[in-house]
């Protein structure tokens, strides 16, 4: 009887482990993105760029590595290029006042095409990357070590990374500025923060996250530089912000869920289990869809209620000094 | 007077930031009406020619036909969405270019439409069916190198569970899971082959998280018919073995990778632009296989054994020989209906609208109902 349940156990866990494990490693470069694009959104600014800022930050650090053979060196310099690069669409929209979605979207294509031009002579070249790095005796534990524990070392520096943004986001005074200036950059002024500042600052800051989570694509999660490998992952990332109403704890679980959905998918297939992959990959989409639908009617039973779920109230709005609203 | 200048700026950084991708164009300049026998071609291109798979061999193709000496031109546009395409063919029709090769399955209606109002220039669509009086198309029977590629699996195989990572489940890709199983299975009757779909021909995290989930169950020799070698990455990772397809892939996975099945357009190029330098070119439906070159095996890795080795090749002599048809029968399907009677050798239709996997194939096809043309 005991030795049937164990065997059952085992069963359990050899499909979990593996399953779960997926969501984590394909959630992560998402979740770098996510809470980038939370940052920036926080300060009041939309920028649609993600999927090229990914694609700049993953060709970079590529190539970084690639010279200087130094993965660390990669990620960091993928990063700071994503930033870099973040900074053309804060000057267009904080200073110039041009419209968030259109700058964000030629930020896009630029991303791509630079990439591709940087990137044609790395195609088919290997570079030092990270690896599956074992913890111990805490890679050992049954299904949670499996789960948690044996990644690469950008996946264990997410662990620690995440909840870092959120704290100083939300704990500290430099956090409560940005979401200020996001909420009401006239007050925001008024009382002497400079919001420009504070906007570029949140623009850049954001923009290398996403190219961090760019650089996870191409030193550790399928280390190589193949054009447009992001694939589409900027684009699920805007998706999250609002999934996850923008709190980086909340994106956590946003990103994990949309990596789950496609791990699952093929766990099933694997198996022969018949099912809809296509119905699988839309769920995380449902999800966002009624999550808005749902926070719109509780907005519209207050009818004055607090837009706490519905993002920062001056997102996408322009702000300039001699403008009184 | 100073926003007005500001707003001129604006706009001018955002063209250039939105026109900086296309200036990768290559269409060169007009080109003069040349000598007859003289050939200018031009591909259009679905995917990036960076994608080191299909593109990247069709741009491959392009660059071989450059070398010869009545090819006085030549020119590319990559990444042309399906429905953008008709534009780009005539404008390449436009500047004087007499050979034109379109290389999407999607590209078959633009083409021919373009191919009427250009009476005088040749077209040639790649992967799709339809043929006028100044196109053609071509293609290459890959399911032959694939199962060529499946025998190395299913010789190498301890667990005798193969898995691969699959594209699109159309006749297409599913004749080379078919054939990748056959193949396995001849040399190893027990062997099982695990499919996942990932709905996407190129997407390398996909085709990972497709192939760890393969390895999840057990399968020690992986197999692709996707366009990145994410699949190679996996199966070195893991200590296990792995089979390539559209280009050698062995430099991304030296440990893992046994051999791959792979795409080669010059020959078939080539010909066309010969053909029509010597003036007797003709719409045709060209579909070659191993004996042309265009499909074939990249070397073997060091792990596949000469016994191996020659056992492979001899049946690839024999499928050149036309003594041993892959799909010949008798071939059952999963649930063991026979598709193919004893003795029968499927025509060319039925191989372009194949809907079934083969027995011994674990995996599902979406819609069982629907057919793809």
């Amino acid at each position: 009887m005991a030795e049937v349940f164990i065997h059952e156990l085992e069963i359990i866990i050899g499909f979990l482990g593996p399953f779960l494990q997926a969501a984590i490693r394909s959630g992560t470069p998402l979740l770098f993105a996510t809470i980038g694009e939370i940052y920036t959104e926080r300060s009041g600014n939309i920028n649609l760029g993600i999927e090229g800022l990914m694609l700049v930050g993953a060709v970079t650090g590529f190539m970084t590595s690639l010279w200087t053979g130094n993965p660390v060196l990669g990620v960091m310099l993928g990063a700071i290029g994503g930033g870099i690069v973040s900074l053309i669409h804060a000057f267009l929209t904080v200073t110039l006042n041009v419209n968030h979605i259109v700058s964000g979207l030629a930020l896009v294509f630029f991303g791509t095409g630079v990439s591709a031009v940087l990137g044609t002579p790395l195609i088919g070249k290997i570079a030092p990357h990270f690896d599956e790095i074992r913890l111990g005796f805490l890679s050992d534990i049954p299904l949670i070590g499996k789960v948690f524990f044996q990644h690469n070392s950008l996946v264990y520096f997410s662990y620690i990374f995440v909840p870092l943004s959120w704290y100083f986001l939300y704990k500290t005074r430099t956090g409560l500025y940005i979401r200020t200036v996001g909420e009401n950059p006239q007050t925001a002024d008024t009382v002497g923060l400079n919001v420009a500042k504070i906007r570029y600052a949140s623009i850049f800051a954001g923009g290398m996250m996403m190219g961090l989570g760019g650089a996870y694509l191409s030193l550790a999660y399928t280390p190589m530089w193949i054009e447009n490998m992001v694939a589409g992952r900027g684009w699920v990332a805007i998706a999250l912000v609002i999934f996850s109403m923008w709190n980086p704890m909340v994106a956590i679980f946003g990103a994990y869920l949309f990596g789950g959905m496609d791990a699952l998918g093929f766990a099933l297939q694997a198996r022969g289990v018949q099912v809809s992959t296509h119905l699988l990959g839309m769920l995380p989409y449902l999800f966002t869809i009624f999550l808005l639908a749902g926070s719109m009617w509780r907005m519209r039973k207050k009818s004055m209620g607090l837009s706490i779920s519905m993002g920062p109230s001056a997102l996408g709005k322009p702000f300039s000094k001699e403008q009184k609203s | 007077m100073i926003t007005h200048l500001k707003k001129l700026f604006v706009i001018s950084i955002v063209t250039v930031l939105v026109l900086m991708p296309f200036t990768q164009l290559n269409a060169g300049d007009m080109a003069a009406p040349g000598k007859p026998g003289d050939v200018k071609a031009a591909f259009v291109l679905v995917g990036p020619v960076g994608d080191g798979g299909w593109s990247y061999m069709h741009n491959e193709s392009r660059l071989a036909l450059k070398k010869l000496p009545y090819v006085k031109k030549t020119a590319f546009i990559e990444s042309v969405p399906e429905g953008e395409s008709e534009r780009v063919i005539m404008e390449f029709a436009r500047k004087g270019f007499n050979l034109i090769f379109t290389t999407s399955y999607g590209y078959a209606d633009p083409t021919l439409n373009v191919a009427r109002r250009f009476p005088n220039v040749v077209f040639e669509h790649c992967s799709g069916f339809l043929t006028s009086e100044n196109m053609g198309n071509y293609f290459g029977r890959s399911h032959d190198a694939m199962f060529l590629a499946g025998m190395a699996a299913g010789e190498m195989t301890e667990t005798n569970i193969l898995g691969i990572v699959a594209a699109h489940p159309i006749p297409e890709v599913i004749r080379n899971v078919n054939a990748w199983a056959l193949g396995a299975q001849s040399v190893n009757p027990d062997v099982k082959v695990h499919v996942v779909w990932t709905n996407s021909w190129f997407d390398p995290p996909r085709e990972r998280e497709g192939a760890e989930s393969l390895v999840a169950i057990g399968a020690d020799v992986l197999g692709q018919d996707q366009d990145s070698p994410a699949v190679q990455q996996v199966a070195q990772r893991n200590g296990l073995y792995s089979v390539g397809y559209n280009s050698d892939m062995t430099k991304f996975a030296p440990k893992a990778h046994l051999v791959s099945a792979v795409w080669d357009w010059s020959p078939i190029v080539n010909q066309i632009a010969e053909d029509l330098h010597n003036g007797v070119w003709k719409p045709e439906a060209i579909w070659p296989g191993l004996e042309s070159g265009v499909v074939g095996l990249s070397p073997f890795g060091k792990m596949v054994t000469e016994d191996v080795i020659a056992k492979i090749e001899a049946k690839k002599q024999e499928i050149i020989d036309g003594k041993f048809v892959v799909f010949g029968g008798e071939l059952k399907d999963q649930d063991g209906n026979i598709v193919v009677p004893a003795g029968v050798v499927p025509t060319d239709d039925e191989l372009l609208s194949q809907y079934y996997l083969v027995k011994g194939v674990v995996g599902s096809l979406p819609g069982g109902e629907v057919r793809y043309q």
